[in-house]
């Protein structure tokens, strides 16, 4: 599918989400609650089937933290961005999709180590490179005394 | 007389025990460390616990300006070190719409492949010494030196390159690059056979990777395994055919794919590779075309409000660089999607069931580079 077709397909599929062109690829935003059921859809319908999920960040924005998954379907090599935003930044959970595509279990807990999103189902959740010491570094607000030098 | 009773395997039991495996041991290629659990020899499970040389790059880009976060790509994945700056180039270039003249996509193309083979030399020679074949290890570096030295004629650097920046290559090639490219390749590929004969055909070896560890192409796009692992199970995905970028869409090469997924599948695909790599650069050595070697760019790079991504194929797989700007000097948010990182955590899928010296014979054709997997 192009990316027009794509987006036609994705709106008239999902009318409450939001989907447009950005600077490359076509982007989807998917309310928290419904995330899990939209990415189930787009690993089985066979028109989407995104099998490949290529990159899982989480980007800390003042009012959420924001979770994009960079998507791409090895059968019809179309690719799409899917973000889904945490209701604030307090309580910061999402359903996990590592049911969906396993590699996701890593990224998620990479996600959870350095961002503190909360991935609910998600088999294992543990903090991948810090330990329990330290805050969550990718957070805007995150301050080290030690480490950082302000100037 | 007594009788004789014949003991199976089955009444011998042993209980599950846990063995560290790193974050020194020499098959682990740096801090790894590798959670164990063994009955007998047989592995039960695996868990890489990862972070011992984690250097929060992604937080330390927040505080850097886009020429200055080139420099430390180059230590993640060290031995695909051009490209993974040619990766960050080229996000920037695309989302200012800057079009790099020609002579900078054949540079880049040609340093491309000359550190994919770089990197499968080391992988080749490293893989041999994980295996007991220690003689393997003085092959590989001899010919890796050459390499470098061609590297440092140019660009001053062996390692860490740092030879591209915004808008093109920070230096003219050295009048004697062609010359000595041309010499390698011809020298190369009278030693590559060499390989072949040393490891490639050796039976012990064979036994010792024919057959384990096996991953199928679906178990190979779910877990976003890529590059030769990933295509050695089937999975195409090499983004210099699917999303050519620099001078890839000018040539013709053949995109390696095996079917069987197991270690030495992997390990013929990297040696295929190589080959393909050389003629890849026959291709582009002799037509690198005259011109300029960057555009101007402006003294303070500012992006544009929005979120770029770009991939590109290092030695190990697809890379991925993600930047969120805000219209500032400095990115909002940078993540690197790292090929190490997505590979190494198939290892407990592959592994299970199989012997601690076949996880040896695994890691050793997965090629994990551990700061690549930390960042």
């Amino acid at each position: 599918m192009t990316n027009e077709q794509l987006i036609e397909k994705l709106s008239s599929a999902y009318p409450d989400a939001v989907v447009k062109q950005g600077n490359q690829y076509p982007e989807i935003t998917v309310a928290h609650d419904k995330m899990h059921a939209f990415m189930q859809y787009l690993k089985s319908d066979s028109t989407m089937a995104f099998d490949y999920l290529v990159c899982e960040s989480g980007v800390d924005y003042p009012a959420f933290i924001q979770v994009v998954y960079h998507l791409e379907s090895t059968t019809h090599q179309h690719f799409l961005v899917v973000k889904a935003n945490t209701e604030n930044r307090e309580t910061a959970v999402l359903d996990t999709v590592s049911d969906i595509w396993p590699t996701a279990e890593f990224h998620e807990d990479e996600i959870f180590d350095l961002l503190g999103i909360t991935f609910t189902n998600h088999p294992h959740l543990r903090r991948l490179f810090l330990d329990e010491t330290w805050g969550f570094p990718l957070r805007k607000d995150f301050h080290d005394d030690i480490h950082v030098v302000e100037r | 007389m007594a009788e004789i009773k014949i003991i199976t395997t089955d009444e011998i039991k042993t209980d599950e025990y846990l063995v560290n495996m790193g974050p020194q041991h020499p098959s682990t290629h740096g801090v790894l460390r590798l959670l164990v659990k063994l009955e007998g020899e047989i592995v039960h499970n695996v868990e890489p616990h990862v972070g011992y040389i984690h250097s929060g790059i992604e937080k330390m880009t927040e505080a850097l300006s886009y020429p200055q976060i080139i420099h430390l790509t180059d230590r993640m994945d060290y031995l695909s070190a051009h490209m993974n700056n040619e990766a960050v180039c080229l996000c920037i270039e695309n989302a200012l719409q800057v079009e790099v003249p020609e002579r900078v996509k054949y540079i880049r193309t040609i340093f491309d492949e000359l550190q994919r083979l770089a990197s499968h030399q080391l992988w080749w020679c490293a893989s041999g010494m994980d295996l007991g074949a220690l003689t393997a290890f003085f092959y590989g570096l001899r010919d890796r030196e050459d390499i470098l030295d061609i590297f440092e004629e140019t660009c001053g650097a062996r390692l860490t390159l740092n030879y591209s920046v915004p808008g093109g290559v920070m230096f003219d090639i050295h009048p004697n690059f062609q010359s000595k490219v041309k010499a390698f390749i011809k020298k190369f590929r009278k030693t590559l056979p060499e390989y072949d004969k040393l490891l490639t055909g050796n039976i012990i070896f064979q036994n010792r990777t024919k057959g384990v560890g096996v991953l199928s192409k679906e178990d190979a796009i779910a877990f976003g395994v890529t590059g030769p692992t990933g295509r050695a199970s089937g999975f195409s995905c090499d983004v210099r055919k699917h999303h050519p970028y620099s001078a890839y869409p000018y040539i013709k090469f053949d995109e390696k794919l095996g079917t069987d997924g197991d270690s030495f599948m992997r390990w013929k695909l990297r040696m295929d590779e190589m080959w393909e790599s050389l003629n890849i650069i026959e291709q582009l050595i002799d037509n690198i075309p005259e011109g300029d070697i960057a555009v101007k760019m402006k003294g303070v790079i500012k992006l544009p409000e929005g979120e770029f991504y770009q991939r590109v194929e290092t030695g190990r797989g697809e890379f991925g660089v993600y930047i969120v700007s805000d219209g500032k000097k400095n990115p909002y948010r940078v993540k690197f999607r790292s090929p190490g990182f997505s590979n190494l955590f198939t290892i407990n899928h592959i592994a299970k069931n199989w012997k601690i010296a076949d996880l040896v014979a695994i890691m050793a054709t997965f090629d994990l580079v551990i700061p690549d997997i930390d960042r």
